[in-house]
């Protein structure tokens, strides 16, 4: 695991806070927050319900105001307007203007976002198809269900290309079809270069697409670092009988805890070896554990600690 | 400050009125307003007092009284409508969450009020404009009666829109939807009748009472520009005419002066700026 601060991500930072610190009144929503987001990464950003993500974000678009703290956001100062033409948003709480179509909304977004005006079209159906609203442009947005508003949502943050796109909790409205799309559709940002700063709460949806994460509580940084590094836990062990001796061929000394075994620093990518040799030396083999924690285990063990 | 965003905005919210059928409600109500009005003005020189027709002159007066009143319901639904359209333009979209994705563009929150301010008031200066207009005609033809500054009057109503409208906008940036809208309606009513108050005062010649219309008319100049409306107006004989003097709301003494016109001017201005500030400063 990758303490705060430590790890440089590759291809320099999207996202880089140091110090960030929110107070409202006497509550303390963000406490000294240190963050990296390299370029073209899909970044999660993990904790419990009021632990300060949505606070993070309006910071990083200028929404809010830090207390103290320093960031840049696309290598410019948090807030600031030429960083902001090259950043998609989708809110926790979105809203569009119900009584305009669902064209005419994203059409007001191209015209914001300063996309040159005999695109327009061309934009807003891509969008629109890229969430699975193709077909639906002309209808009004407050006849969509909750689910299509937060498609529409997603359109309007994907409008004009962006560098970044910061997604607060966008699945929240969306059935498991839904929810499915939007995993293929980071996916897919990924492999355009585009950085996804994810923020969400829902730990399976994090862990199935994203390259690094934060888990935070209270306004603190618990961890941050790669999924893989995060996970990964004692390395694996086998539960075996008839197996002699004190070490394997090839792997290193055994260490023995009833009837599992496991060999120290060993990564859980050679699982296929070190059952290949326990069956090789004579060993029979009845479980296999990888020794990868899930997110939610990690996410609720640091959570406890903290 | 960039202008592609301020038209942007306003754009939308011009729309927005003509889409929530705002638009469609307030000229069909005052096309009815009108075409009554006007009927009623054709019907003056009709009229008979002792059996005789009413003189070509005492029409005209009449006329013109009856236009203060009609003009008054202008200036109220004027006064109204600038609050009730402000009130949630800035309120209702931080209330609602609809402000995050706006507020996310590269958009300064002075071009975002500036926009919301300009697709408000424009089309609030083309109903006054319009329905002022079309209701000087009607009476000019059917009673032959034409105030003598039919633009200025025009323009001190406008002027009294625009204050009320600035004045919700910078409420609303702080304040609820709700709360702005009462707000500025009691300020608007509080003024009046101040106004009135202080009217008393200068006929009674009473320095208090007169003081308070002073410090009305510039603290709010919603009806300072009311009673520079009701002076472009009314016959010129009714401003130095002892009824005028009585503190009556449907007559003033004296007009616009340049300076108290640059006054109200700037007071928008500077009303406006402070609602930029409020918004700057406010977290969405």
């Amino acid at each position: 695991m990758t303490s705060a601060g430590a790890g440089e991500p590759p291809g320099g930072r999207a996202v880089l806070t140091r110090g960030l610190t929110k107070r409202y009144g006497s509550r303390l929503a963000l406490d000294g927050l240190d963050l990296e987001v390299g370029h073209g990464e899909v970044f999660g950003f993990l904790g419990p319900n009021g632990a300060g993500k949505t606070t993070f974000v309006k910071l990083l678009l200028g929404l809010a105001r830090p207390s103290s703290g320093t960031g840049q956001l696309l290598g410019r100062p948090l807030g600031d307007r030429a960083a902001r033409t090259k950043v998609g948003y989708l809110p926790e709480l979105f809203r569009y203007q119900g009584w305009l179509r669902a064209r005419e909304v994203l059409t007001f977004h191209c015209r914001l976002a300063g996309l040159p005006d005999e695109g327009f079209p061309d934009e807003v159906k891509r969008s629109l198809e890229l969430v699975g609203l193709a077909g639906r442009g002309e209808d009004l947005v407050a006849t969509f269900s909750k689910g299509m508003q937060q498609r529409l949502g997603l359109a309007v943050a994907l409008l004009g290309s962006p560098r970044l796109v910061v997604l607060d909790e966008p699945t929240s409205a969306l059935d498991p079809v839904g929810r499915h799309d939007v995993r293929e559709l980071i996916r897919r940002l990924r492999q355009e270069g585009v950085t996804v700063f994810l923020n969400s709460h829902l730990l399976s949806e994090v862990e199935l697409v994203c390259d690094r994460v934060a888990i935070v509580d209270r306004g603190r940084v618990l961890a941050q670092g790669a999924l893989a590094d995060l996970l990964s836990g004692e390395g694996p062990r086998v539960r075996c009988r008839d197996l002699p001796g004190d070490g394997l061929p090839g792997l290193g000394e055994l260490r023995r805890d009833g009837e599992w075994v496991s060999v120290p620093g060993l990564d859980s990518s050679r699982t296929p070896e070190l059952v290949a040799a326990i069956v090789g030396a004579g060993g029979r083999v009845y479980q296999v554990d990888e020794g990868r924690a899930s997110l939610e285990e990690r996410f609720l063990q640091l959570l406890e600690r903290a | 400050m960039s202008w592609r965003p301020v038209e942007v905005i306003a754009g939308l919210t011009a729309r927005e009125l003509l889409r929530r059928r705002l638009v469609h409600a307030l000229l069909l109500l005052t096309a009815l307003v009108l075409a009554l009005t006007g009927w009623g003005f054709s019907r003056i020189p009709h009229l008979r007092l002792g059996g005789e027709l009413l003189t070509p002159q005492l029409a005209r007066l009449a006329a013109a009284q009856l236009l203060l009143l009609v003009m008054f319901m202008f200036s109220f639904v004027v006064g109204l409508t600038a609050a009730f359209l402000a009130a949630p333009a800035v309120a209702g979209e931080l209330e609602s969450g609809v402000a995050l994705a706006v507020l996310a563009r590269p958009i300064s929150r002075a071009e975002f009020l500036l926009g919301r301010w300009l697709g408000l008031a424009l089309p609030l200066l083309a109903y006054v404009a319009l329905s002022a207009s079309v209701e000087f005609w009607l009476v000019a033809v059917g009673t032959g009666y034409a105030p003598p500054d039919p633009v200025g009057a025009e323009a001190a109503l406008a002027g009294q829109g625009l204050v009320l409208l600035t004045l919700t906008l910078a409420l609303s940036t702080r304040l609820s939807a709700m709360t702005s809208g009462v707000v500025a309606v009691v300020v608007f009513g509080a003024m009046w009748v101040a106004g009135v108050a202080g009217a008393f005062g200068s006929a009674f010649h009473n320095t208090a009472i007169s003081a308070v219309g002073t410090v009305t008319h510039l603290l709010v100049p919603s009806d300072g520009l009311w009673r520079v409306a009701v002076y472009e107006i009314q016959p010129k004989l009714f401003a130095s005419a002892s009824l005028s003097r009585v503190g009556s709301p449907f007559s003033a003494t004296s007009g616009a002066t340049p300076a108290y016109l640059a006054f109200a001017a700037a007071w928008v201005i500077l009303v406006l700026a402070a609602a930029v500030l409020s918004l700057d400063r406010r977290e969405v």
